[in-house]
Order: C-alpha cells, then structure tokens, then sequence
C-alpha cells in the first residue's frame, strides 16, 4: 500500500483512538490500560510474518524470541483484563460464583 | 498478493479492537469489550499465516517453530495473569507492556537486517520502533521492578542524572540520524544499547505514587512502536491496533495525571527539581497518641458516621473481607458508613474499586473523592486502613512537598482520625505525614488484617 493510504489510515487511527476512550470513568482507568495494552500484543502478527521469512538463523532465534514475547504480551494481556473485570459482574452472578 | 479474504479478516480484526476499547470505557459493557479484543487478537493472529507467497516468498518458513514459540509464549502469559495476586496487578501490566515493547524492537531489528531497505521513510520508522520499543521495554521493566519492591520506590537521581539523561537522549537522537543516513549493523546496535540504557534513566527518577501514569505513558509507547513496526512490514492492521493503543493511551495517560492533579512534566521531571527540605524533626521523636483495638472498637460504636479510606495496606494484608465485615457490624448498629475512594487508591487508578468488588463490597457504598470530601467535617470518625499519601494535607498545604498538588480525602477534616498503620514508616511517596501527629488522630499499629479482626473480635464483645 502506498505511503498515502497508510498516512490516512495513521490519522484516522489517532481520532478514533482518542474518541473512543474519551468518556472512560475513573473507576475503569486500569482495566481499561490492561485491555489497551493487550490489543498491542497484536505486534504478534509482525512477529510471525518476519519470523515466516527468515533467511537465516540470527533472523530465526530473533523472530522466535520476538513471538514468544509477543504472545506473552497478547495472552497475559486479554487474561489479566479479563480477571480485573471478573469483578465487576452483577452481584448475583457474583454470589454463584462463591457459592461453588 | 495477500488474498482478498484475509484483509477482510484483518478489518474484522480493527472493526473488533474499536468495539474493544469503546466497550471497556464503560462499566458493564467492559468485559464483553475485552471479550471482543480477545477475538479480533484471535483473528489477527490465525490469519498472519496466510499472507501467501508475495509476503513470504513461498510458503510460510519454520512453520513448527513458530507454532511451539507461540504456545510458550501463550502458556507463560496465561499462567502469569492468573497466578498474579489482584495487589499485584499493576507490575503485571507493566511486564506484560515491556514484553511487548521489546517484540516490537527485535522485530524491527530483524527487518533491518533482512531487508536492507533504502527508502528513508521505511528507515525513519524502523529506527523509531527500535528506540522507542527498547526505551518501552527497559523503562516497564523499571517500573516492574519498583511496583515489586525489588528496589526502592523512591525517585532516584543520580548524581548529575539530569545531564546524563539529557545525553544519552541526545546521543540516541545522533545515533538514530547517523543509521537513516548510513545503515550498517554497528549503528544499529550502538542505538539499539542507548535507547536500552535511555528507558532505565526515564524512569529512575520518577517516584512510587507516580509509577502508574508512567505505565500507562510507556503503554501508549509501545502502540506507537506497534504501529510503526506496522509501517515498516506494510501491515495495515499493526498500523489501526498500535495507534489505537497510543492514541487512546495518551489520552488516558492525561487523564490519570489529572487525576493525580500532577502536569505529566511534573511526573518525568519532578525529581530533578531542587526541594526544599520540610520537616526537619525526625518521627521518632514526635509524640503520637496510640490505641487498642478496644478503643477504636469504641469510638466506632459511638459514632454516628464513619468513613473508611481504604488504601494499599489493607489490600497487601488481604483484609478486603475483614473491612466488609466490620462495616456491616457498624451499618447493623445503625451507624452511616461510607468508603472513600481516591482516585489512585491501591497503586493505580480504579485499583482499589477492583479490589473492594473482589470482597463482595456493595458498590453503592463506595464514594469517589469529589462526592465525599464535604462529608468530611460531619463526620464522626475516619478510619484509614493502610493509606498514609492520599490523606497528606502536605499535598494540599505545603509547596514543597514532592506531591503537592495532588488531590487528598480531607480526613484531616473529620472530628476524630483513625490510623491503621503497620508502622511509623512514610508512605509510597516518602514524605512524612502531619495528621499522624494530630491531638485528634488515634494511632492502632500492627497488620491491617489482625487489627481490623481484633476490632470486630471488640465491637461484637461490646
């Protein structure tokens, strides 16, 4: 894709990134930086692709190190998120949960 | 040429990290938002393996390898986040967020290697991953470090830190221009060292209270280093998440600074500003009034409203279900209680709230900092469990004190104060704490847990 297209998709980007948070609550401001910093984990896809065309094996152990920081990055992310938020359900889905 | 399908998935992927971050910006939609980021990640990443031949000049290489990198990785993560106590959670984001600043500085090393490419602007932005990935990388696994205790959470100043840190900037600055201008391997890995050695000295002198803006600033660094990586692989979807992620992390960044009233320059810099030193008693040798959990169960008793500010102490001590405990022995008797919560109670914003859900605290009685402060006067007694720097007056009264400008719960206001403390110890953020020496503030050290469990063990004998 051309530089353009890119430089477009960049801005575009920056706009939606700030409108879509802008009305977080206070209360949300750390679930909400742990699931922002598991969507960076997507930095997995690059991983792979230059890991899928290594030529040599410093490009190889590189990539490798590369996905597995990656995915560290991406798993840990949605799971740790996902665990803050556990926390917020409606009080009797709460009261099941210890009652087992 | 990438199939067409596979760039239908990829907008899916981006349609669904938008929905992510739009859902987690509200309380009952969070978890589905998460839920939704979770998926287009899923997405993304099953889908990079089908760029095809244009991509990857034939099939997809060291295919094993790369799954068993994968499933390493997944299961470190997996196992880290759910093992992780919830008080812990902060350096587990910190970690995670440098694990993946780290990714995309590698990434981009192995890019310069492999591809040689002489467009400047391909260059600009290979450069600027691996600055700003390694600086991600070192300064979260600072931060890391101090959120754990592995070091002091004090700021550090080195001795003229303020100079090394502005040359070594430069230095990387010279450094990355010198590579755009003449690509060869030493270059890179002379910048590749000082932007490694440039995260380290960022966040040295940032002090503990300050720690979680600074996380959340490195968290929008490695969204722009994702998104430059992006550009430089011709990735539309790294470009889309990555500036997500910086965008919205910069602005989240923000709002945690003024949640702290503290200018972000304030947080990076403040350290390396003269100060002026207040207090010169040591606290050893100041009186403080001291009580039994007798006493404290009594003064409760005989209040009619009690506020709790609940802070760090008693989330270290697991005491979220001895608090709960205690409020609905006082709530039974009649007695108005409400929580206070700072905005930065715990280690970071919105920690505490989480931590107070976990123990089953009903949500109505937890009251944010602007709606409770005029309680404060009216009330009877405030009972601080382990918070010392969110109820410092020093932040509001005294000009030099490191958090001055930071917004407080007046308890200094309330009729009768309260300390559970485990020590005379300063809080987070150093600073020695005027209440503590108040004729009216009553002092009951030891572990929060045994304290409060001894307060109910009082108030149920009463």
């Amino acid at each position: 894709m051309d530089a353009i297209s890119l430089l477009t998709i960049f801005i575009l980007s920056i706009f939606v990134g700030i409108e879509v948070v802008s009305k977080v609550s206070a209360i949300l401001h750390t679930p909400l930086m742990s699931g922002a910093n598991a969507i960076h984990g997507v930095v997995l896809v690059g991983a792979i692709l230059v890991t899928g065309k290594a030529t040599d094996n410093v490009q190889l152990y590189l990539g490798l190190v590369a996905i597995v920081l990656a995915a560290i990055n991406m798993v840990g992310g949605f799971v740790v998120t996902d665990r803050m938020l556990e926390m917020f359900k409606p009080k009797k889905a709460e009261k099941e949960e210890v009652s087992k | 040429m990438t199939p067409t399908w596979v760039r239908v998935a990829e907008l899916l992927a981006a349609v669904l990290f938008i929905l992510a971050l739009k859902g987690l910006s509200s309380p009952k939609t969070a978890r589905r938002g998460n839920l939704l980021g979770a998926a287009g990640a899923a997405i993304a990443t099953a889908v990079a393996f089908f760029y095809g031949q244009k991509f990857y000049g034939g099939p997809v290489q060291h295919l094993p390898e790369i799954l068993i990198a994968i499933a390493i990785g997944s299961i470190i993560g997996w196992i880290a986040a759910r093992r992780v106590q919830m008080t812990q959670m902060p350096q587990m984001v910190a970690l995670f967020n440098g694990v993946g600043g780290g990714a995309a500085a590698v990434i981009s090393v192995i890019e310069f290697l492999s591809v040689h490419s002489e467009s400047a602007a391909i260059l600009t932005a290979t450069i600027f991953t691996v600055v700003v990935g390694s600086v991600s990388f070192t300064g979260s696994l600072l931060t890391f470090a101090k959120l754990q205790e592995l070091m002091t959470s004090r700021p550090v100043v080195i001795p003229l830190g303020r100079f090394v840190t502005i040359g070594v900037a430069v230095a990387t600055v010279v450094t990355a221009v010198a590579l755009i201008l003449n690509p060869t391997n030493s270059l890179l890995w002379l910048l590749l060292g000082l932007s490694l050695v440039l995260g380290i000295l960022l966040v040295l002198p940032v002090g503990g209270a300050d720690v979680p803006i600074v996380i959340s600033l490195l968290n929008a660094f490695t969204g722009l280093s994702v998104a430059a990586s992006g550009y430089v692989l011709n990735n539309v979807l790294l470009i889309v998440a990555g500036t997500l992620v910086g965008a919205s992390g910069t602005l989240l960044t923000r709002m945690m600074a003024q949640a702290m009233g503290r200018p972000l320059t304030n947080t990076l810099f403040g350290a390396f500003k003269k100060r002026v030193a207040s207090s010169a008693v040591s606290s050893e040798d100041r009186p403080v009034k001291s009580a039994s959990p007798q006493d404290v169960a009594i003064m409760l008793a005989y209040a009619r409203k009690v506020i709790i500010v609940p802070g760090y102490g008693l989330a270290v001590a697991q005491a979220q279900n001895t608090i709960r405990e205690l409020v609905e022995l006082l709530v039974a008797k009649g007695i108005e209680v409400d929580y206070a919560i700072h905005p930065v109670a715990g280690r970071m914003p919105g920690h505490m709230n989480v931590l107070l859900a976990e123990a089953n605290v009903p949500y109505e009685q937890l009251k944010e900092m602007d709606e409770i402060n005029p309680e404060f006067p009216g009330t009877d007694v405030a009972l601080v469990v382990g918070a010392n720097d969110v109820v410092n007056p020093a932040a509001r009264d005294d000009k030099s004190a490191p958090i001055y400008g930071m917004p407080i719960l007046n308890v200094d206001q309330a009729q009768q104060v309260v300390f559970l403390k485990r020590s005379m110890r300063p809080g987070f953020a150093g600073i020695e704490n005027e209440v503590l020496f108040d004729p009216k503030t009553s002092l009951l050290f030891g572990d929060a847990k045994d304290s409060l469990t001894k307060v109910v063990g009082a108030l149920k004998s009463l």
